[in-house]
């Protein structure tokens, strides 16, 4: 898009405010713009998200990553990654650790892939 | 846990800060400001503006006349450090740290923003260092060390961007880091990272930042430096820091954590002030809840290193006029080369050394509060808010992004279409986000978004990690630590290839960048035009045997008169500390101690230069209290002038009862210098007054072995000043004082 300058017709409605005013509206409208952002952030989860959710329970980066391709591969990611570790350990009476690095090895996805029936 | 400890007389042992990585752990979280001291009294001097001093530190080169002081300045001041060899900056830090920087900041190598996941060892880094976590915890490690030298907290700092920005973060709150860089909009615009999966990651990292309390900057100085005409963008500029601003906030980062990464846009030869100030202005106006941090312009920077200082030291005179919270520094070879060792000191030099000059400025002075300022500001401000009511009338801000409304080079409402546009679907990551189920649970500490970990009990509702007995943030043992992946590239290697240069060791090269890289500059100027002096510059580096030879710097004094060049090559060779000659450090008292000494009882002396010998320069600056000469200590100088006869030279001082005779001899044709020094031994023996007087004797061609074994007691030749003389003078009466006294008591 290509435009002149039309400043001084746009501005009309901002002339009268004072600049207290002035200040509320920028941040009305920074906050108009990120509610969509927060939301979307708040219903979906990323590999990354889910990485970062696996790091935390106690696995490296290297098991972190094969847990998440595991868990896109067979469409349960959206349970989140975390979750399958955990639901896996309890049921398989098995210590969540090891839980996390069998699946990281390729092992028991099936059995984790019917703890959720198949995805959602 | 190894039980090094840093040694201040010593360089840092880099091998041993890589011991026992596998078991450190942060000792704190979290961004430290530097305290403010107000009414601070340093050596003769108050300070309005400065905070608590160091316990070690370099101060600024004249810092020696105002006893050794160093006035920290209020701002946290930013250094940039990333060599592409971690080990090799650790020592730098050091540097910047003793010389006022109190946050390293890591630049990540090329292509880290498109890793998707964590990268592990200790790779080497192109124009930056992978980001690891082994790399982490050294230098983490290594600071900790260096604060305690120093004598206060250092903030340490890299990014939290690309698509593995939450892995990252965890690692960062996991690791003790406490600053970062994190602004979605930078992978959007600049890393063309999808757009979606960069706000549903920034959420994640944004609630791991706030829980280490770390501080977050955000990335809108890029528009500024991408930008075709950089002073356009101060609207859109303004949107940006908006967006990431209340975005954070929203998510949980306290606001006095979320600092703005304002840059002034312009340079000289614009009118950079005129231009700069009223946004500046604008920007802390509508942004008093959060902080600054002030960027130095990088748009326009030259290989010209003075005028990169210029420009740096003009943006922080907007600082000192308006606020900066942390103040940047640039590197002033920024333009030239990936930083060296020696511009990020010069460069934290040149912060303090702004900043401490410019202290109390606006005890004195303030901004205008009507006419073109505050309109101006005011002006920006609308173009701001009229800028983000047409993303939302676009639909938001992806379709604003989608739109290309970013980075015009038009001053919105101006367009001139040519902004950098994204696709909602395209980029790095596109279609990588998962809807979460309703049973979707996280059972982990400082997670964002939906979370139904209730599912296993009501009482993890606000506790999720208690569900697994805590995760990594709150049980560190339970981190997984990975050494090295790569047997080739890593530090291991690299440091056992440098080792006959460890520092402190019997091996020497010089440095700029990396151990024992070799690489000096030089500067020269040939009285010819560009081409020529930088073809006679590269042949000149070739004959000196430097070898990777290449021009960085040049500037034209003249279009036919003269250029002005700099190059960079390396040397071959490698030095021998063994076998240097190393020369003894002059012995001299302070300036304090020569003149209470003076007051407790005055000196008396006769000087002249001897024989037929009409230099007077020498002995002038030895004397002049102008030149810093002994007479500024309070000493009585009698000077008879230039081709005194030692005769006349004894003769006044028996007449004047002097305590000592000061003897300048230049022309040494024939060793007369000598004889005359020896003249003036024998004439004063001859008329009783030797011992009781000092004599010493200088001159260019003088080597204080041979004045004294000529009957002088002292000797002094080139590169003597007024102190030496003045630190012997006072030495040498007390040692007649001590033996008088001994003499005395002995009756």
């Amino acid at each position: 898009m290509k435009r002149n300058d039309d400043f001084q017709e746009r501005r009309a409605h901002l002339a009268d405010l004072t600049d207290e005013q002035l200040e509320a509206r920028f941040w009305e409208l920074a906050n108009k713009l990120v509610d969509p952002l927060l939301e979307m952030g708040y219903e979906y989860t990323s590999p990354a998200v889910e990485r970062s959710v696996l790091l935390r329970m106690g696995f490296s980066s290297l098991e972190a990553k094969a847990i998440v391709e595991g868990c896109i591969k067979h469409d349960i990611i959206s349970h989140g990654a975390g979750h399958v570790v955990y639901r896996l350990s309890k049921t398989e009476n098995m210590p969540l650790r090891d839980a996390g690095v069998a699946l990281s090895e390729g092992k028991l996805w099936e059995k984790a892939e019917s703890l959720f029936n198949g995805g959602n | 846990m190894s039980d090094y400890k840093l040694d201040p007389n010593k360089p840092i042992d880099v091998a041993e800060i890589l011991k026992d990585l596998e078991h450190y752990h942060p000792r704190r979280r979290g961004w430290t400001w530097r305290k403010p001291v107000p009414d601070l009294h340093m050596g003769p001097f108050e300070y309005q503006d400065c905070t608590e001093p160091l316990k070690r530190s370099v101060p600024l080169p004249p810092a020696h006349y105002f006893g050794d002081i160093d006035p920290q300045p209020g701002p946290v001041i930013t250094t940039e450090i990333a060599s592409g060899r971690f080990e090799d900056d650790i020592r730098r830090m050091r540097m910047a740290a003793h010389h006022g920087a109190d946050h390293i900041m890591v630049i990540r190598t090329a292509g880290q923003s498109h890793f998707d996941g964590l990268i592990e060892g200790t790779p080497q880094g192109m124009g930056g260092v992978p980001i690891t976590r082994k790399q982490v915890r050294a230098q983490r490690k290594a600071l900790d060390m260096i604060e305690d030298e120093v004598g206060r907290p250092i903030n340490y700092h890299s990014y939290v961007s690309g698509v593995a920005g939450p892995d990252i973060a965890v690692m960062f709150a996991e690791e003790g880091v406490n600053g970062v860089h994190q602004d979605p909009q930078y992978n959007v615009i600049y890393r063309n990272i999808n757009m979606i999966r960069s706000f549903v990651d920034a959420c994640e990292s944004k609630k791991l930042i706030a829980w280490a309390g770390m501080a977050q900057i955000d990335g809108a100085h890029n528009a500024n430096a991408t930008a075709r005409e950089a002073w356009k963008v101060m609207p859109e500029l303004m949107v940006q820091h908006g967006i990431n601003a209340i975005f954070s906030a929203r998510v949980g980062i306290n606001k006095k954590n979320i600092c703005l990464s304002t840059v002034p846009p312009t340079a000289t030869p614009a009118p950079c002030v005129h231009m700069d100030l009223p946004y500046a202005v604008a920007l802390r106006d509508l942004f008093h809840e959060y902080r600054m941090r002030a960027q130095m312009n990088t748009k326009y920077i030259e290989s010209s290193t003075r005028e990169a200082t210029v420009t740096h030291v003009l943006n922080m005179f907007i600082s000192k006029l308006t606020s900066a919270d942390i103040q940047s520094t640039i590197t002033p070879d920024e333009g030239r080369n990936v930083p060296w060792h020696i511009y990020n000191i010069e460069a934290c030099d040149t912060a303090k050394q702004t900043l401490v000059g410019l202290d109390g400025l606006m005890e004195m002075v303030e901004l205008k509060k009507d006419g073109y300022l505050r309109e101006k500001a005011r002006e920006l401000k609308e173009r701001a808010i009229l800028f983000m009511e047409e993303m939302l009338e676009q639909g938001g801000y992806f379709n604003a992004v989608q739109e290309g409304m970013f980075v015009d080079s038009g001053i919105y409402p101006e367009r001139n279409g040519d902004g950098i546009a994204r696709k909602i679907d395209g980029g790095i990551g596109a279609g990588t986000i998962f809807k979460r189920a309703d049973d979707y649970m996280a059972p982990v500490t400082a997670h964002y978004g939906y979370n139904n970990v209730a599912q296993y009990g009501e009482e993890y509702k606000d506790n999720p990690s208690a569900l697994i007995g805590g995760c990594t943030l709150e049980c560190p043992e339970k981190i997984i630590y990975i050494d090295e992946l790569d047997e080739q590239d890593n530090v291991n290697v690299r440091m056992s290839e440098t080792k006959e240069f460890t520092p402190g060791g019997k091996k020497i090269r010089p440095e700029m960048e990396w151990l024992a890289d070799g690489t000096v500059m030089l500067t020269m100027f040939f009285p010819a035009p560009k081409q020529i002096a930088e073809a006679a510059a590269l042949e000149c580096a070739k004959r000196m045997n430097l070898t990777e030879c290449e021009v960085i710097s040049r500037e034209i004094m003249h279009p036919q008169e003269g250029t002005r060049i700099e190059v960079k090559g390396k040397v071959p060779f490698e030095i021998d500390v063994d076998k240097l000659e190393i020369p003894k450090e002059p012995d001299v008292l302070s300036d304090d101690v020569i003149r209470k000494d003076i007051e407790r009882r005055p000196m008396k002396i006769v000087a002249a230069t001897v024989g037929e010998d009409e230099h007077s320069v020498g002995l002038r600056e030895i004397i002049d209290i102008k030149h810093g000469g002994i007479e500024k200590y309070g000493m009585e100088v009698h000077y008879l002038g230039t081709s005194c006869p030692p005769e006349k030279l004894v003769n006044a001082a028996v007449e004047l009862n002097a305590d000592a005779i000061m003897a300048s001899t230049i022309i040494s044709h024939d060793d007369i210098h000598y004889k005359n020094i020896a003249k003036i031994d024998q004439i004063a023996r001859e008329m009783g007054i030797r011992d009781k007087i000092i004599f010493i004797a200088g001159g260019t061609q003088v080597t204080p072995e041979l004045a004294r074994k000529a009957g002088a007691d002292e000797g002094f030749g080139r590169g003597t000043h007024g102190v030496h003389n003045a630190t012997f003078l006072i030495k040498r009466r007390w040692e007649m004082e001590a033996a008088e006294k001994a003499k005395n008591e002995k009756k």
